[in-house]
């Protein structure tokens, strides 16, 4: 009895929103896109942060970097010599790395000397972004220009798997003989220095061990290299805010045109609801359904289609933002992570608000007298 | 005869309800399949000592977010702001402002 009754009042406000087609569907289609828009931004970001705590929770445990009025240096390897007699260092390794820009093809590669198992020297291994742009496959010869102009030439000895791209794309791994000759480094210097610890609960000590050993330096934790790509897509980070607040914002304006009170239209049928014997019950339940049926509508087509958008088409839709100027971008496919109270926070801050400023006005006017209303 | 509108309505939010929870399992499972591809990746990290996600590669402080150091991005002059469009995706480190040599 009491189904039937809610299924009558749903069908006769199903019917009532049919009857502003073009009114009501505008306003599904704005809503569903503030839906998708915040769920794909919730989505991107979360599984983006997942997918670095979980990558990176094996990342050096402490970097120590050289800095000279604010940036950082070239460190001198002997450095490594003093820190790592520092109780609880386990070893310390020079680490070579940095960057060599593409003049042909306007790109930036990362050069690096892995820590295990590097390429023999004229040998490299390539991240498959280079190896994409470059058409270069494993066998093949390529050159760079090094620091002094003079092209140098290297045989691929393979491309680092694509799964990897999030990491590697932008890789070239080379032995230390060749970085040095390439970057023009000195022999007694190195980018930074890498610390294995033996107590994760040292790191602090550690590093303010190490800056009172040599003051202009700069050690890097793994834990902050891990709240680094926590904080990374932070809601007061420059496009998310903007977006934020535009989502805010068009919230802002259902509410207000939903609060401001009703259309002329809209209270006389109420009016008429009241005098053939509708109880205001019955015209809050309809304005319940009413506010129900878009803004649930909306949540559900706005989180399947960010899901499908972030998941299934690598975000086609924030590629060009996030690409920015880079000449290199990893084709990558997260890995679906999702914070289900982040979907659920969505819901309430979507669908309750709207339906409860659908349903104040109309008890408003649900509670004054019919001839009132349609006067 | 023709559905009741109440039916068709409640039928597809149904409809759609249950493609979410589809689309949630499923996704539960693909991270669970996913647990062998992190094993390798973090193998890698450790291998090659890196400390950052390769998502941005136009500039160094958003190529390296962890490891960069607060001058960059406004490269060499008071007046040279930061430039890069990716860079306003991205709010800085949280370390970057301490733990900096006292030649800074």
């Amino acid at each position: 009895m009491v189904i039937e009754r809610h299924l009558h009042i749903l069908d006769f406000t199903l019917s009532s929103l049919l009857r502003r087609k073009g009114k009501n569907g505008a306003l599904l289609l704005v809503y569903t896109l503030i839906v998708f828009i915040l769920a794909s931004v919730l989505f991107f970001t979360h599984a983006l942060k997942r997918e670095a705590a979980l990558v990176l929770k094996d990342a050096p445990e402490i970097v120590v970097q050289h800095t000279l009025t604010g940036r950082y240096q070239p460190i001198p390897v002997a450095w490594g010599d003093r820190i790592g007699k520092i109780n609880g260092v386990i070893s310390v390794r020079p680490r070579l790395w940095g960057y060599h820009y593409d003049t042909l093809l306007m790109a930036n590669y990362t050069l690096m000397v892995p820590a295990e198992n590097p390429p023999g020297p004229g040998s490299i291994d390539l991240g498959s972004g280079i190896s994409r742009t470059h058409g270069a496959n494993s066998g093949d010869m390529i050159a760079f220009a090094g620091h002094d102009g003079v092209p140098r030439m290297f045989t691929i000895r393979k491309i680092l798997d694509s799964e990897s791209q999030l990491l590697t794309s932008d890789l070239i791994l080379l032995s230390e003989k060749d970085y040095r000759d390439f970057s023009g480094i000195a022999a007694d210097q190195a980018t930074d220095l890498t610390l294995r610890v033996r107590n994760p609960r040292e790191y602090a000590t550690i590093a303010e061990k190490i800056t009172r050993m040599y003051p202009d330096t700069r050690p890097i934790m793994r834990s902050e290299i891990l709240r680094t790509y926590d904080a990374v897509f932070g809601w007061r980070s420059g496009l998310m805010i903007v977006i934020l607040s535009a989502a805010a914002l068009a919230f802002i304006i259902f509410a207000w045109d939903k609060a401001t009170g009703l259309s002329a239209e809209e209270r006389k049928e109420i009016g008429i609801l009241k005098a053939i014997g509708w109880e205001t019950s019955d015209i809050l339940m309809m304005k319940f359904w009413e506010g129900t049926a878009i803004s649930l509508t909306a949540f559900l087509l706005g989180v399947i289609l960010a899901h499908v958008h972030v998941f299934s088409t690598s975000s086609a839709l924030f590629a060009p933002v996030l690409k920015g100027w880079s000449t290199l971008y990893p084709s990558f496919r997260l890995t679906p992570f999702i914070d289900f109270g982040q979907v659920a926070t969505l819901f309430f801050l979507t669908v309750v608000p709207y339906t409860i400023t659908t349903i104040v006005p109309s008890w408003r006017a649900a509670t004054i007298e019919p001839d009132a209303v349609m006067r | 005869m023709a559905l009741r509108r109440s039916t068709t309505y409640l039928g597809t939010t149904a409809g759609l309800f249950l493609v979410l929870v589809g689309i949630f399992l499923h996704t539960s499972w693909e991270v669970l399949a996913s647990r062998p591809i992190y094993a390798r990746k973090t193998a890698l990290v450790r291998q090659l000592e890196l400390t950052d996600l390769c998502l941005f590669t136009e500039a160094s402080y958003t190529r390296h977010l962890s490891m960069t150091d607060p001058s960059t991005p406004f490269q060499d002059a008071p007046m040279s702001l930061e430039h890069f469009p990716t860079g306003a995706l991205v709010g800085p480190p949280r370390h970057l402002m301490r733990n900096h040599g006292y030649g800074d």
